[in-house]
């Protein structure tokens, strides 16, 4: 036993050390930012602690872990209970993560820009790398994530872009652009949803006009507006979560989607990234300040990052995993999205948090929608 | 009389208004196929669907708990507030606001509530439901009662604490009893109101496994299901059931007081 | 304290302050914290200002009250109006005919039908929202039944009328119940006098019914528009978040700008608009 506990500490102890070293010599760097922003205190956490007196409470989207998480984690890294809530939105999750002082929360599940906007918050524990070797399977590139380069308080669970879906049997014009998004061709008249998180409803907009998607500037989000107030009267609705299911009903024709979540294994179901460009989306993991259970949360991430279990979002639910050795463990079908290059992710723009600006887009979906 | 053969149009149209979408779910919960627009031939594989699904099952549960939670504590002080609001106070100004949870907005109480959870840093969960549920249930207990108080006969009251008896056993001895059907009112009100309230609950559950509504809310977000048709006509069935027993038993404990009489 | 007792005419009963303190008190207390103080808190913060990335900086500002005037937020507040009357509107007009009928049923008939009124509602409110996807959808049922006449389609689901006909279908019992109790008390006598004297049915409508039965027309109308204007969910589900109300104004500064302050702001406005009218419709009930 004691031999055990022995080999287990040493390198933990030698992490923890290459950590410390690792902080003071970013120390430097990062004295402009916010105040809300906390330097990694390298004490806090037990490598060694005993998982069985922590429990996880977990909050993410529906069906974006497999179902058989909770018990697997309790068996393997012998936690003493693991629940999962479930959040529709982004913007769900983020209230239910700063309605409180203590939200109870260990490991949240948001994108990228929204962990953003949490650390700027003060509300996330630094990820302390040394307690989740399994970070050596990301691909370089998901190290340098705009939102958070050097994975410094988030981990990328799934990443990929956003686009049109559409249905090919419907389309009568080739769709390339998000023109056609915005002023749909007539076999798409009233048959078009767009996204209602605010950044993505931006999104075609920014994009079609070649803005970033990160401006802050006052004349080109209102070019961007009014693209968008034109569009309105003709589209079906605005819709984050069943865009795919309408595109199945015929419903609708065409509509601005993540690439995860446009079905294209049916049959008439296509995907496009418009030629104008588009994002680079990261939902990510990250740990609660408020955690009281931190050690069993970085045992979880790590969990999360073995192949084994993180090739099962590319493998069940289409999506990215930035995970190299875990991409190699799926079959990739011709033309599936799941092809799509880390390097060509890297040519779409990270949606970050713009702190103050951020009304801006605020108030840029609130005039669109209150526009009848 | 002369009466409008017109003003039967109105009439019947409220009621196909009301029960045709009623009808639509039920009929629709027997689907055999996945689309929730055709039917394609009778099937109970939906019920099955549902039976299996645990989110409903354990979001039921947690109905359950608030629904009971919120009722006892609702009961207790609603009644406690009607007795204390008719027999020891004249003040307008208590009355309106006890009637105040009931009248708000729910969103005005839910955005409340929320903002004050976080000012006291309150790790929100089902508690945090239970007493937000038990705010509004309060209010409508607190209804109930006092309309029964005021057809109470206060004489035996006076007359108790003529004789000597305190505030306390006079509540007890005299008041309980008589209030027992207004009381037994309130608590059911309570009750229905808890086990259909979303917008509080919404706002104040936190991260707690939700309650049956937030479950059929964040369902119809990920799109229509046949198995919200068949949750649909079960619940339809229980509080069908409950409304009718209701009305039977009402009109058995009418009868019966109408013979002490 | 003993002059204060002087000055009463009379002293009071034995046992009544201590029975004001034990019957009062719990519910009371309650009140306070949870209602009250909650209030209060959001009364205040609306002159506080949002933090950068959410949550509050307690520092002072006008800056969210004059945010209110904002022609993008009185239009979402007028539009809100529009909807909540036009909703309270249909179901008056409907409401009425319905619970006069029913007011003249045989009493065996008109438990029934009450009955039948309030059943719908006592059915998990967002399923009778979703019941209307099925029913307005573009393939949904009433395009389907429209196309066997020969008619549409036509594009019934996510715009504003959906929004009303989701809203009058889960309040439509609160008009008919209060104008049914309205109409129920009038004394049959002076209809049957107002007739004798040769006056038409509408005109004994006109002259006795209606304004007889003007608290429960108010009184409906009040539980139709409160609950109607506040609204967030309806305008989601059947609006495809093309249109907004205030409910969902206010929901989304909570919940996607993080902007408490304004939130709490315009939680304020919803007040003031809806004791605006409390006193409205008491004032007019008074008349009456």
């Amino acid at each position: 036993m004691s031999r055990i506990r022995f080999t287990r500490r040493l390198p933990a102890a030698v992490a923890v050390a290459g950590l410390a070293l690792a902080v003071a010599a970013c120390g430097g760097e990062s004295s402009t930012s916010s105040a809300g922003t906390t330097a990694a205190k390298a004490d806090d956490l037990k490598p060694n602690a005993d998982l069985s007196q922590q429990s996880l409470q977990v909050t993410v989207w529906d069906g974006y872990t497999p179902k058989e998480l909770p018990e697997k984690v309790k068996e393997k890294l012998k936690v003493k209970d693991m629940k999962i809530a479930l959040h529709a939105t982004n913007e769900e999750a983020m209230q239910k993560l700063t309605a409180s002082g203590d939200s109870g929360i260990d490991v949240a599940f948001v994108s990228g820009q929204y962990a953003q906007a949490l650390n700027e918050q003060g509300l996330l524990e630094p990820i302390h790398a040394e307690l989740i070797p399994n970070l050596a399977n990301l691909y370089p590139e998901a190290t340098q994530l705009s939102y958070d380069k050097g994975n410094k308080y988030s981990v990328p669970y799934t990443w990929g872009t956003t686009g049109i879906c559409y249905r090919s049997d419907l389309a009568k014009t080739p769709v390339t652009s998000w023109n056609d998004l915005l002023k749909p061709p007539a076999w798409a008249d009233k048959k078009v949803t767009m996204m209602t998180t605010e950044r993505w409803l931006a999104l075609p907009a920014l994009k079609a006009l070649g803005y970033s998607v990160n401006t802050d500037k006052d004349d080109e989000i209102a070019k961007a507006k009014e693209l968008l107030l034109a569009a309105k009267p003709h589209l079906l609705g605005y819709d984050d979560t069943t865009f795919g299911e309408k595109l199945k009903s015929g419903e609708a024709a065409m509509v601005e989607a993540w690439d995860g979540w446009c079905p294209t294994s049916e049959k008439n179901v296509k995907f496009v990234v418009p030629k104008e460009g588009s994002d680079l989306w990261v939902d990510t993991m990250v740990i609660m300040k408020t955690s009281k259970n931190k050690e069993a949360a970085h045992a979880l991430i790590n969990y999360i990052l073995d192949p084994e279990i993180h090739s099962w979002a590319a493998a069940n639910i289409n999506y990215k995993v930035p995970n190299k050795p875990a991409m190699e463990k799926v079959q990739v079908p011709e033309g599936s999205l799941l092809g799509i290059k880390p390097a060509e992710l890297l040519n779409g723009e990270s949606i970050i948090d713009l702190g103050q600006a951020s009304t801006k887009y605020t108030r840029l979906s609130t005039e669109i929608t209150a526009q009848s | 009389m002369r009466r409008s053969k017109f003003l039967y149009v109105p009439f019947w149209a409220t009621y196909v208004f009301l029960y045709l979408p009623i009808a639509v779910l039920v009929v629709m919960s027997f689907n055999a196929g996945r689309s929730p627009y055709t039917y394609e031939g009778f099937s109970l594989k939906w019920y099955g669907e549902l039976a299996a699904d645990e989110r409903v099952a354990t979001g039921l549960v947690n109905t359950l708990i608030v629904a009971t939670g919120s009722t006892a504590i609702a009961t207790v002080l609603g009644t406690l507030l009607a007795v204390g609001l008719a027999r020891y106070t004249r003040s307008k100004t208590l009355d309106a606001l006890a009637l105040m949870p009931a009248v708000l907005p729910d969103l005005v109480l839910a955005i409340g509530l929320l903002v004050f959870y976080g000012m006291i840093q309150l790790t929100l969960g089902l508690y945090s439901v239970t007493l937000s549920h038990a705010l509004f249930s309060m209010a409508f207990v607190a209804a109930v009662v006092r309309t029964r108080l005021s057809n109470a006969d206060a004489s035996l009251e006076e007359a108790s604490r003529d004789l000597g008896a305190g505030p306390v056993i006079t509540f007890m001895k005299i008041t309980l009893p008589q209030l027992a059907p207004g009381i037994l009112a309130g608590a059911l009100l309570a009750f229905t109101l808890s086990l259909d309230e979303f917008v509080i609950a919404f706002f104040t559950i936190g991260n707690a496994e939700p309650t049956l509504p937030i479950v059929i809310y964040s369902m119809i977000r990920f799109g229509v299901t046949p198995k919200i048709n068949a949750l649909a006509a079960i619940l339809l069935l229980v509080s069908f059931t409950a409304v009718i027993a209701g009305q039977r038993m009402t009109k058995i404990g009418e009868r019966g007081s109408r013979a002490q009489d | 304290m003993k002059s204060e007792a002087k000055a009463r005419p009379a002293p009071r009963p034995r046992g009544r302050r201590l029975g004001a303190f034990v019957f009062l008190s719990p519910g009371l207390t309650y009140l306070v914290v949870l209602l009250l103080a909650p209030l209060a808190l959001v009364l205040s913060y609306g002159v506080f200002q949002r933090g950068r990335f959410g949550g509050v900086v307690y520092e002072f500002t006008t800056e969210n009250f004059t945010r209110l005037i904002d022609p993008l937020y009185l239009g979402v507040v007028a539009g809100s109006l529009k909807i909540a009357g036009l909703t309270t509107l249909i179901a008056l007009l409907v409401g009425y005919p319905t619970a006069y009928v029913i007011a003249q049923l045989p009493p065996k008939w008109k438990t029934i039908a009450l009955v039948a009124v309030v059943l719908p509602f006592w059915t998990n409110f967002i399923i009778r929202v979703y019941a209307w996807i099925i029913l307005l959808s573009g393939p949904g049922l009433v395009n389907s039944g429209l196309e066997a006449l020969g008619l549409g389609p036509y594009e019934l689901l996510y715009n504003q009328g959906a929004i009303v006909t989701g809203l009058l279908y889960s309040y439509l019992p609160l008009m008919v119940l209060p104008l049914y109790s309205a109409i129920e008390r009038l004394d049959p006598q002076l209809r049957e006098a107002s007739a004798n004297l040769g006056a038409s049915g509408f005109t004994t409508f006109r002259k006795i019914t209606l304004p007889l039965t003007v608290p429960g027309v108010l009184t409906g109308c009040l539980f139709v528009f409160v609950p109607s204007f506040g609204n967030f969910v309806i305008p989601e589900i059947l609006g495809g978040n093309k249109s907004i109300m205030v409910g969902n104004l206010i929901r989304d500064q909570f919940l996607k700008a993080r902007d408490w302050p304004f939130g709490a702001t315009l939680t304020l406005a919803l007040i003031a608009v809806l004791i605006v009218l409390l006193i409205a419709q008491a004032w007019a009930a008074r008349r009456a």
